[in-house]
């Protein structure tokens, strides 16, 4: 643009130093960068949590870490991953920088809050990790049950405790500043159904977030009532009842797992069809999947407990809602699949990750509606089986779409294109070293080995290291996407504006943008996914 | 706003040209301040905000009876354990709760008429119901038979009530802020009170909360 040099300091692209990414900045892209590279820091932390289990497993006898260590291990490993990295960047980090481009705003309904929001994280995710070094961490994983986390070492199990609570204090602001952007924020005359996937997405999940997190944060607090002032409410030795904290704990924690992909649902929304160069398909099936993936997601959390000794109706009412949600994630499916179908696919990083994720989700998709049944779950319950299953939703779903989601909007956060042949290794490394890892899982847990423990039977012990190859992948493939990162930064090829010929409102501003988003009125986009319609195409 | 949606109809449903039209931005400059008062040119969304906040404390609660409910029917409490709640004091309270709703109300509609004095004796009268309660909830611990770690029942009780003293609590906090803010050169007035419309909304929240809870603990 040649008129920069006559715009106010505030509309110049790049403005300020990079010290404003530590700051307390109100700025909604700035917030969501720091929630972006913030999580990954965690993310690493996680992944070397992840490398110290399945180093252990490597071998069938506890050799490398104290059985001890171990649990703590692998309870940092799942909070850290879920409340750090999985949650706040999947909603934090693109919601924060997305959302106000999408509804045509220059920031977010509450950015005082929304900066508030992300600095609770910080502190949270470092105490967690403090209570290694002060008297050990918590070592009853990340579902905390009672009575497991009245046994372990108290101070950790309240560091933890502590922590969640912050972490999910920080999720409920920024749930609620999400709804108020998207329902109150949106520029004049654009109407919720041409409103791009992403913000329906983050609506639903928004919506869940503000029902079931609350719920999490009363049941930590009783919790912490029985470690501290002996009280019983889930001691069962003294008259307490274990079985509703589950309840209570899954209330949110079910909600959780689609706080955790509903926006990767979104994100690949907007993915494809840019890469693609085809119209989303089915966005109105695609809205209504949300709404009622949000309402069946609060009601089917005790499909977590069918051996918890729940009651035979109990169990037939969560079976059949929990099987009801495959239909509208089904119906997802097939739309990306139909999106797809017959497109002029760019074959770069983004589209990789993103169909590895459909050929993934669906294996966790299934998987889930398999454990929804109760015969098979009751068989598996507790085995490496649920763990495949998770990983399969939350890396090979949602940890996907997070690259994806980098590799394709690296270019509007820097200007700067990412490295493709770096790329196409990073995705190699990680599809195979995922598919590696869990794979073999499954048939780990189907033949009875049982998940948290340091020590296994020998005859499980070939597929182990199976599992822990594919780990090693996994790490490694961390260092070309890192590589490519900083050095993108500097050297990367220059993008221009909107290098994927994009419709959506982000693209029709500058590289990065200013920091009012547009140096003119917000672009009035109709059609965000108009490729090929004649009159839409740029 | 009119000359806005207007503007970006004649220049057809084309998007890139919204980018392309820099020259407009000179004529239009006054349509769109510089940064830093994103909050100037949109509407005051901050009340929906606090409903939404509301409706997640509500899910606390919502948590908190529904562990309550479940306690109650499935750990039926040994011999011995089972306590008459006295009755005449929680009633009280909840008059006096339910009657300070009122009160509140009676302060916003007389700010709103203008009458600053009025506004702020109401709040007062409010704030002394709400500290009223908080005491005459004091003296109900006092004198009940049972201590937080008695049974399942004592613990689930006052988890429960402590919480909403603690809502009372803040709530009364912000009632003397408002106070204070409402005094005469304050920042609340006629024209603007979001800070007192907040607190009301927030109030009659716990208000609320505690007639079910009312009926959930010492009726039921």
């Amino acid at each position: 643009m040649e008129s920069t040099t006559e715009l106010p300091s505030s509309l110049i692209p790049n403005h300020g130093s990079w010290l404003r990414y530590l700051s307390f900045s109100l700025d909604h892209k700035v917030v969501g960068i720091q929630y972006m590279v913030t999580g990954f820091l965690f993310y690493l932390v996680g992944g070397v949590l992840a490398g110290m289990i399945r180093t252990e497993l490597a071998t069938p006898i506890s050799d490398y870490l104290s059985r001890e260590v171990y649990n703590e291990v692998l309870t940092m490993h799942g909070t850290i991953m879920i409340f750090l990295w999985i949650v706040p960047v999947v909603n934090g980090a693109f919601g924060n920088y997305l959302i106000p481009f999408y509804v045509g705003a220059r920031d977010m309904a509450f950015p005082r809050l929304n900066a508030v929001a992300f600095w609770m994280i910080p502190p949270a995710g470092l105490l967690l990790i403090a209570s290694f070094f002060i008297g050990g961490a918590s070592q009853s994983g990340w579902t905390a049950y009672p009575p497991l986390s009245l046994r372990t070492p108290a101070l950790g199990q309240l560091i933890w405790i502590f922590s969640v609570l912050l972490l999910g204090g920080s999720s409920i602001l920024g749930g609620i500043n999400f709804i108020v952007t998207i329902l109150k924020l949106r520029r004049p005359g654009l109407k919720m159904m041409q409103l791009p996937m992403y913000c329906w997405a983050m609506l639903g999940t928004s919506i869940l977030v503000v029902l079931s997190t609350p719920v999490l944060a009363g049941t930590l607090v009783m919790l912490a009532f029985d470690i501290v002032a002996h009280t019983g409410f889930f001691n069962p030795t003294i008259g307490g009842n274990a079985v509703v904290y589950q309840h209570l704990f899954w209330f949110y924690s079910h909600p959780a797992v689609y706080i955790m992909v509903l926006p990767a649902f979104g994100l690949v929304s907007e993915i494809l069809p840019v890469h693609a160069r085809k119209p989303l398909f089915g966005y109105t099936t695609m809205v209504y999947s949300i709404l009622a993936i949000v309402f069946l997601g609060l009601i089917v959390w005790a499909h977590h407990m069918f051996t918890s000794g729940t009651p035979p109706w109990m169990r037939l009412f969560f079976t059949i809602a929990t099987s009801f949600i495959a239909v509208p994630t089904g119906i997802k499916f097939f739309n990306w699949l139909a999106t797809l179908w017959g497109g002029k696919i760019a074959l770069n990083s983004t589209i990789l990750f993103a169909c590895a994720f459909i050929v993934n989700f669906v294996l966790g998709g299934i998987t889930g509606v398999a454990l929804a049944q109760v015969p098979f779950d009751i068989h598996v319950h507790d085995t490496y089986f649920v763990v495949a299953h998770f990983h399969y939703i939350v890396y090979g779903g949602t940890v996907f779409i997070i690259f994806s989601a980098i590799y394709h909007w690296y270019p509007k956060f820097t200007g700067r294109m990412l490295n493709e042949p770096l790329g196409m290794l990073h995705f190699v490394l990680t599809f195979v070293g995922f598919n590696l890892c869990f794979g073999p899982q499954h048939w780990l847990g189907m033949n009875g080995m049982p998940r948290r423990v340091s020590e296994y039977d020998p005859q499980f012990t070939l597929m182990n290291q199976v599992s822990s190859v594919g780990a090693l992948l996994m790490a490694l493939s961390t260092l070309p996407f890192l590589i490519n990162v900083f050095h993108s930064a500097w050297r990367g090829r220059v993008a221009g504006d909107n290098p994927w010929r994009a419709l959506t409102p982000e693209w029709l501003t500058s590289s990065p943008p200013p920091v009012e988003n547009w140096a003119g009125a917000a672009p009035h986009v109709e059609h965000p996914y108009g490729y090929g319609l004649v009159e839409t195409t740029p | 706003m009119t000359s806005l949606s207007s503007a970006s109809s004649t220049t057809s449903t084309t998007t890139t040209q919204a980018i392309e039209s820099t020259p407009e931005l000179q004529s239009s400059s006054d349509q769109h301040p510089p940064a830093g008062d994103h909050e100037e040119h949109h509407g005051d969304f901050r009340m929906f905000g606090l409903v939404l906040f509301l409706v997640g404390d509500g899910m606390t609660f919502a948590g908190l009876f529904a562990a309550y409910l479940t306690f109650r029917a499935v750990n039926p409490l040994p011999p011995g354990g089972i306590y008459e709640l006295e009755l005449l004091l929680p009633s009280i309270n909840t008059a006096l709760l339910v009657a300070s709703s009122f009160t509140f109300h009676r302060a916003a509609r007389q700010l709103r008429l203008g009458e600053g004095f009025g506004c702020r004796l109401w709040l007062l009268i409010t704030a002394a119901m709400g500290a009223a309660f908080l005491a005459s909830q004091m003296l109900e611990y006092f004198k009940l038979p049972f201590g937080l770690t008695s049974n399942l029942f004592a613990s689930t009780f006052y988890v429960l009530t402590g919480f909403h003293g603690l809502h009372v609590s803040l709530g009364v906090m912000m009632i003397l802020i408002v106070w204070w803010q409402a005094r005469a050169g304050g920042s609340i007035n006629r024209e603007s009170h979001f800070g007192l419309e907040a607190a009301e909304l927030y109030w009659h929240f716990v208000d609320g909360i505690w007639v079910v809870l009312f009926g959930i603990i010492y009726l039921l």
